[in-house]
């Protein structure tokens, strides 16, 4: 399958940026934060490029979620892991795909569960458009369009490629 | 024999075959059950937070209705609904309108009218959850908090939670389940559910006037003595004696059952080395357990309680979640 984007040129892309922005911002050392799944996925890719050490957070969104009234629970939640403290300290939270912005808002509620953080630095691979909420990356590795009965899924976790999906039916 | 379970369980389940009530182990499948402990699994972490809580629920109302004391399952209950963000209501029975002659059903009928989301039950009479179940509004999901000698199914879920915890896999375990059957919906959903999930052996262990009859037929080995029924097993759970439930001389003394059945270090050690003590609690020391076994290196008593929470997290979101899903059908179709 081919990827719809070269995700190697986009994660090497997004460490370069995102190492100018912790260098522009005074941020050392801060706590790698990906997003079940594919934000973990990514979040690993990120840190091993970077070269940071550490292990890297991951949060299931799905007790946040504000669409439960509407669809109910995801059956596959996993436990989220923040196996650091994330009170007082710089975080970068990391998804593969930010669209309507929703589910970064969950992942910022739960956040602040754990603790407050110093900085949240927000990191997507793929940004599609089609924002619902005020919520905009400050890394992003690539940038599409997508017509409204397309989607993309980020397959992985070795390799990582995007595949664009058309929406068949209502659903 | 036919069971009142053969009537309930399509009952507690929508029509995507997701739970929407919880009312009984039997009639779900293994898929239920491990679904239910996959999903206990996430709220333990959510339990060792520092803000212990998640907003799930924020913005359902939880009524527990408890017709028979309870301190164990009601603040359980309390605590996992107030951990997923749900407003609680403990509505004691004892002192609320249905002792001024008010019936059980224009009561359900008003707190339906105050817009409560979930009743949790827990009443002296099987089947009792089962008749809510049946008479409640699409908008209310039951979970059974224990009926009658019928079924205490969250129960038996913690216990399954807290047995993968520290074996791993059901598949090869021998499990005994000592003392008091007779009275114990514990054991009956615990029989149902050892059996589901694929332990190797249930067995249980009790004199014959604490067995209830046709034992046989619930998927049991049988044992009188705990020499024999002890040997080599992975996991021994306790019953409480059900004193107050008992009528006529089942024993000749308490003394003497502790003698016979009680566990002790000495009986322990017919097990394997690395055997789980379990007991659902509330404990009688001296009379079902010795002390020394109950706060040994092997008893998971405590670890019980904290599992219960996680479990009644589980349940209760998924029976909304099984709620929600049917409301939404509904409205697709109409």
């Amino acid at each position: 399958m081919t990827s719809l984007i070269d995700v190697d040129a986009a994660m090497r892309d997004m460490v370069e940026k995102l190492k100018l922005l912790c260098a522009e911002r005074n941020i050392d050392k801060p706590a790698l934060v990906g997003i079940h799944t594919g934000g973990v996925w990514v979040a690993r890719r990120l840190q091993s490029l970077l070269g940071w050490d550490g292990p890297v957070g991951e949060l299931d969104i799905s007790f946040y979620r504000d669409d439960f009234t509407r669809i109910g629970l995801n059956p596959k939640v996993k436990a989220s892991s923040l196996p650091f403290e994330t009170e007082g300290r710089d975080v970068v939270l990391v998804d593969d795909v930010i669209m309507s912005g929703r589910t970064i808002r969950a992942a910022m509620n739960e956040l602040f569960d754990f603790g407050r953080p110093a900085s949240i630095l927000l990191v997507a691979l793929m940004d599609v458009g089609g924002r619902d909420l005020p919520i905009q990356p400050d890394v992003v590795g690539a940038s599409r369009r997508l017509e409204s009965n397309q989607r993309v899924k980020l397959l992985g976790p070795d390799p990582l490629a995007v595949e664009l999906r058309e929406k068949t039916g209502s659903s | 024999m036919p069971s009142i379970d053969d009537e309930l369980s399509p009952l507690q389940l929508n029509r995507f075959q997701h739970l929407r009530h919880f009312l009984t182990i039997e009639g779900l499948s293994r898929k239920h059950l491990t679904d239910i402990l996959d999903t206990a699994d996430t709220f333990i972490e959510v339990g060792s937070r520092s803000i212990k809580k998640v907003p799930l629920l924020r913005g359902k109302t939880v009524a527990n209705l408890f017709f028979e004391a309870s301190t164990r399952t009601r603040t359980t209950f309390e605590l996992a609904a107030k951990r997923l963000s749900a407003d609680v209501l403990n509505i004691n029975i004892t002192t609320s309108a249905t002792s001024k002659g008010e019936s059980l059903s224009d009561m359900l009928r008003n707190l339906e009218a105050m817009a409560v989301d979930m009743f949790v039950v827990r009443h002296a009479q099987s089947g009792a959850p089962h008749f809510i179940a049946k008479s409640v509004t699409p908008r209310v999901s039951v979970i059974n908090a224990g009926d009658g000698r019928h079924a205490h199914p969250t129960q038996a879920m913690l216990d399954m939670l807290t047995i993968r915890q520290h074996k791993h896999k059901f598949e090869g375990l021998k499990v005994a389940i000592v003392g008091d059957i007779l009275h114990s919906r514990v054991a009956r959903s615990q029989i149902q559910a050892l059996n589901l999930l694929g332990a190797e052996e249930v067995r249980v262990i009790a004199p014959d006037t604490l067995l209830p009859p046709y034992v046989d037929q619930f998927g049991v080995k049988v044992f009188s003595s705990m020499k024999e029924g002890m040997r080599d097993v992975d996991v021994v759970i306790m019953l409480r004696l059900q004193k107050e439930r008992m009528e006529g001389a089942l024993l000749p003394s308490e003394q003497e059952f502790f003698r016979l059945y009680g566990l002790s270090q000495d009986k322990l050690a017919l097990a394997k080395p690395d055997a789980i003590v379990m007991h659902p609690g509330p404990i009688n020391r001296g009379v079902e357990i010795e002390s020394a076994v109950a706060d040994g290196p092997q008893s998971v008593i405590l670890n019980q309680v904290t599992n219960g929470i996680a479990v009644r997290m589980a349940v209760m979101s998924m029976a909304m979640s099984g709620q929600i899903a049917e409301l939404t059908a509904d409205e697709e179709v109409a």
